[in-house]
């Protein structure tokens, strides 16, 4: 009776491990980066992560917009109140109407989402070279490979292998499908200054900012596999019980 | 007791007099727990209990994401993530609805495959079975619905392929696919419908849950031998012995769905879901949600448009035709040498269509499908209704008591008996 369950649990697991996380496109290899928030106990390493958004503000923004995300989710960082309301001042939001009927713009407010660089896709796209550079909220969860597949992007411009031509404006990215991406190298050395005196690597940069984003797109993580690790332990103590409870039911019946 | 109300068992007044006017006490004490269940099931049996369980966990869970969910283009996508960020436990409540639809086509694929083992579909549970064909579909209208609601890119160009596969139809082709969109693209409209659909359609499963398991409980089950109980020597109660098994299966099942919403809520999702939706750029690769993807393999396998449309719906349909293909009087294939690895062989045919179904089409993947395919069909149109006339089945028990208390088969002879031809 016991081979028969575990015949169904094998069962059960086979259709999963034949169910594959698909991915579209053909596939370049991702290299794997190791982050703090890997594996099943990992979380967000919150220097990593503050560096990171500093990362985004000074050189991201000036293109990605992050509509999804708060001020005040800064605060799950490790940034204070104060800190958190400087960060929204800085920007001007527009408002409205007023009593009077007309629109205005005033200082951000930590409730606040992210300002976009650009008032809408057309003109993002005309300020791009018409490549529509993507709201960056969601991207980890957005993208086979997730953060390892930004940090590889980021880091991945090389000069093209001989034999291929660019097309007019396009980069060329180890890691991007199809290889021409319209993004330039977004990070040279020392572009940001580290107030906690990091030296600014392109591979810093990249590790920092993909470990914000990777933050952005799933601020839940930390809390969904803590609350998980109680719930695994606690339904596994209550298999034991209930199928002690089995046990003694069936005792007086042969089968 | 007075004329007119029904004679009641229970001792407490309240529930004595509730159930002389409304007899529910004593159908749930008669269905659930008294009711006669063969003492040899094996855990596979608990799948039709996990199936339930998960289809109340769908509609529980579904009716708090419709308190926030917005069924518009403009505000489908960010409201999705609303939930995931700033609604109360919301992300918890969006992966478990997510993935318990993962779960839900697991537990009934085996469910279904269970039913095809052990010959659960012969007479008489005909009807039983077809009833649980008719919640399978059910159940892929919905699932399909559902996917379309956040509104990402792969709900966008799932829910065009697939609407688009109407237009296959002649005549009536293009009426169905603008009825199915309300206008001329998946649009607001579309969206709107399937809302309103995916939120109605899991009432009806529950309906027709109702009347599979009424079915259930005048035929009452199959069995791991697929012999009919003679008495009670070969039943036990349902409750305490099935409730407290269910027990078990429900606590394991749950630890499986647990691991899976609290440790990879997007594994068996697409990560293009979390691009927005976008009418001016086609994914690479469309691909469905993995439990589509067998019959995803079968359309893609005919080169013929109408014709792969007509093997996909016909992949499912068959199954209602199942109890006159199979025409072999044993039920149980323990007992069937030759439909034992014939059905084997479909089950991993099938995982093989799952597989393939992922992959581009183009190439080998065309003819693996393809030769999947022509099994998926060849076992039900030749295989099974041939070896109904020429396969030697092995020797019936005589009861299901008499090997489980030690006794063996009896002699050929005696065993013939149940595998006389009606």
């Amino acid at each position: 009776m016991l081979r028969t369950s575990f015949k169904a649990l094998a069962l059960a697991i086979g259709l999963f491990a034949a169910a594959p996380a698909h991915s579209a496109g053909e596939a370049i290899p991702i290299p794997d980066r190791k982050f703090s928030f890997d594996g099943i106990f990992g979380t967000y390493d919150r220097a990593s992560a503050q560096r990171g958004f500093q990362v985004y503000k000074e050189v991201c923004a000036a293109c990605h917009g992050m509509r999804l995300v708060a001020y005040r989710n800064l605060r799950e960082l490790g940034l204070t109140e104060a800190q958190v309301a400087a960060i929204a001042a800085q920007v001007e939001v527009k408002d409205g109407p007023n009593d009077e009927g007309q629109m205005f713009e005033r200082p951000g407010r930590p409730a606040d989402r992210f300002r976009s660089p650009f008032a809408n896709d057309a003109a993002a796209r005309a300020a791009n070279n018409g490549a529509l550079p993507p709201d960056l909220s969601v991207m980890t969860k957005a993208r086979a490979g997730g953060a390892d597949y930004l940090f590889a992007l980021l880091t991945g411009y090389v000069d093209p292998p001989a034999g291929v031509t660019l097309m007019d404006g396009m980069h060329y990215n180890q890691y991007y499908p199809g290889h021409q991406i319209a993004m330039g190298a977004p990070l040279n050395p020392d572009q940001v200054d580290y107030a906690d005196g990091t030296k600014a690597t392109v591979e810093q940069m990249a590790h920092d900012v993909s470990t914000f984003l990777q933050w952005a797109a799933e601020p839940e993580l930390e809390q969904r596999r803590a609350l998980g690790v109680k719930i695994i332990i606690f339904l596994t103590i209550l298999a034991g019980l209930t199928y002690a409870v089995k046990r003694k039911v069936w005792a007086d019946v042969e089968h | 007791m007075s004329i007119g109300l029904h004679k009641s068992e229970f001792s407490n007044p309240l529930v004595r007099w509730i159930d002389q006017r409304l007899p529910v006490f004593t159908m749930m004490q008669k269905e659930y727990g008294t009711f006669p269940t063969p003492r040899n099931f094996n855990y596979f049996w608990n799948f039709g209990a996990l199936a339930m369980v998960t289809l109340m966990i769908m509609i529980a869970t579904g009716i708090f994401l419709s308190m926030h969910y917005v069924a518009n283009t403009n505000l489908a996508f960010d409201s999705v993530e609303r939930i995931m960020r700033d609604v109360n436990s919301g992300w918890l409540i969006r992966y478990v609805h997510m993935n318990g639809a993962s779960m839900f086509f697991i537990v009934v694929y085996i469910h279904i495959f269970r039913g095809m083992y052990y010959g659960s579909y012969k007479a008489p549970r005909e009807l039983l079975w077809m009833l649980g064909v008719t919640i399978f579909l059910l159940m892929m209208a919905t699932a399909f619905m559902g996917y379309v609601l956040p509104w990402g890119q792969m709900s966008f160009w799932g829910a065009t392929v697939i609407t688009n596969l109407f237009s296959a139809f002649p005549v009536v082709g293009n009426f169905i696919v603008e009825l199915l969109w309300g206008g001329f693209s998946v649009d607001n409209a579309t969206l709107n419908r399937f809302f309103s659909l995916h939120y109605l359609l899991p009432f009806v499963i529950l309906g027709v849950v109702f009347l599979h398991v009424a079915a259930l409980h005048i035929t009452g089950s199959n069995n791991p031998l697929g012999i009919e109980p003679k008495g009670a020597q070969d039943t036990l109660p349902f409750h305490p012995y099935y409730t407290a098994k269910d027990s078990v299966g429900l606590v394991v099942y749950f630890i499986v769905f647990a691991g899976l919403v609290f440790f990879a809520p997007n594994y068996l999702g697409h990560a293009d879901n979390y691009i927005p939706a976008n009418p001016l750029v086609t994914p690479p690769h469309i691909v469905p949600e993995w439990y589509f993807l067998p019959y995803y393999a079968i359309l893609r396998a005919v080169p013929d448009k109408l014709g792969g449309v007509l093997l996909m719906f016909g992949s499912i349909l068959i199954w209602f035709v199942l109890p006159w293909l199979d025409r072999s009087p044993v039920r149980s294939m323990r007992f069937r040498p030759l439909a034992r690895p014939f059905f084997l062989l479909w089950a991993v045919n099938f995982l093989v269509l799952l597989w393939v179904g992922a992959k581009p089409a183009e190439g080998t993947y065309v003819l693996i499908a393809q030769i999947s395919t022509a099994y998926y069909f060849a076992y039900f149109l030749v295989v099974l209704p041939l070896l109904a006339k020429f396969e030697r089945p092995l020797p019936l028990p005589e009861s299901i008591s008499r090997p489980v208390l030690g006794g063996g088969p009896l002699s050929m002879g005696a065993a013939a008996k149940p595998m006389e031809k009606a």
